[in-house]
């Protein structure tokens, strides 16, 4: 009976949003990742993307093994742009409204055409460097949250989870310092 | 015309070749199509699509996210077992159903460390910002300008480092 609160209180204070939402967006990534398996038995990762893409307008050998995919990995990005904009215009702008869903109160929201919009409050330099840093380093660790996270991990992967438990410490490492230097948002 | 580059670089799922696109299922792309909408569905309903939530998550200020990355796991793994004892090939490509497995080496973790410090710095990963774009985040092109500055510096590096290994049989 003493330690009912407490638990409550730890669930509280690790959950803030509770954890319904990010339950039902794990279990659509998941159901996204497996109706592009079950089709084409591919098991799809966010990043080739990049270097497939690249190979459009660069000779290099290390982008031009990607020509026989670039096409279905456009495709597939396209998609989860889209998806993410079908969101925006329904659940996002109240169109759909469901108790499974926590707005949160990160970033700043704006109108264009009544449709709500979102955008980060995270500062440009941060986005643009770690983004060069996501690009070389999703790229020459062969996968990303998606590839290794998503597909590797449920493929019961020693490569993938090795390399997520690498990727996944190194961040906290990193955001910990970054936010001890008091760089924010 | 790659095929040595092909052979000598373990990274791509494309090491399989496929037949080129013509040849395709005419419901491949819609399926790819459909795929990516749910999965940039899910990733904006869940808020990993914003790096504020990825960043509280890193901070353990928010552990919600870890229901993201295994609730995915978990679907996706039930398919990669389930779906080889169904069929024997996948019905728009002929393909078989084999799990994501990759060769580890040095580069798993080099890479994945290198990773670790851009999305720990940023609070972006690469599907999280094309997601992060359809919800309007046009601040997050930054991201998309690096990702794709990095993907193209390592590129070109191992691209020059590769044709050097292999010299003796490049042409150019």
């Amino acid at each position: 009976m003493v330690t009912e609160p407490v638990v409550l209180q730890a669930a509280v204070d690790l959950f803030p949003n509770g954890i319904s939402r990010y339950v039902v967006g794990g279990l659509l990534v998941g159901l996204g990742t497996v109706l592009i398996y079950v089709g084409t038995g591919i098991p799809a990762g966010a990043s080739t993307f990049l270097e497939s893409t690249l190979s459009y307008v660069s000779d290099q050998p290390q982008f031009q093994q990607y020509v026989a995919s670039r096409d279905w990995r456009l495709l597939f990005t396209a998609g989860i742009v889209l998806g993410a904009a079908v969101f925006a215009v329904t659940v996002q702008s109240g169109l759909l409204t469901s108790s499974l869903y926590e707005a949160g109160t990160t970033g700043q929201l704006y109108e264009v055409a009544g449709v709500t919009l979102w955008t980060t409050d995270v500062q440009p330099w941060r986005l643009f460097l770690g983004g060069i840093l996501v690009g070389i380093g999703t790229r020459i660790g062969k996968g990303c949250t998606s590839g290794h996270g998503v597909c590797g991990v449920g493929s019961a992967s020693k490569t993938s989870i090795v390399g997520v438990l690498t990727f996944l410490t190194v961040a906290i490492g990193t955001a910990q310092v970054v936010a001890a230097l008091g760089v924010t948002p | 015309m790659f095929a040595s580059t092909a052979s000598t670089n373990a990274s791509g799922s494309d090491r399989r070749v496929r037949p080129v696109s013509q040849d395709r299922h005419p419901l491949f792309g819609p399926l790819v199509f459909v795929g990516g909408l749910v999965f940039g569905f899910g990733l904006a309903f869940s808020h990993m699509a914003r790096p504020e939530v990825v960043l509280n998550f890193l901070l353990f200020e928010d552990l919600g996210l870890l229901f993201v990355m295994f609730g995915a796991a978990v679907v996706s793994g039930l398919a990669f077992a389930v779906m080889p004892r169904l069929r024997d090939a996948a019905p728009l490509t002929g393909s078989p159903y084999e799990r994501r497995l990759k060769p580890f080496d040095r580069n798993v973790l080099v890479g994945g460390a290198v990773f670790g410090v851009g999305w720990g710095l940023s609070g972006i990963c690469p599907g999280a910002a094309y997601a992060s774009l359809g919800v309007g985040n046009v601040t997050i092109l930054w991201a998309v300008a690096g990702m794709f500055l990095g993907a193209y510096a390592q590129g070109y590096w191992r691209s020059q480092h590769q044709s050097r290994d292999t010299a003796a049989t490049s042409a150019d």
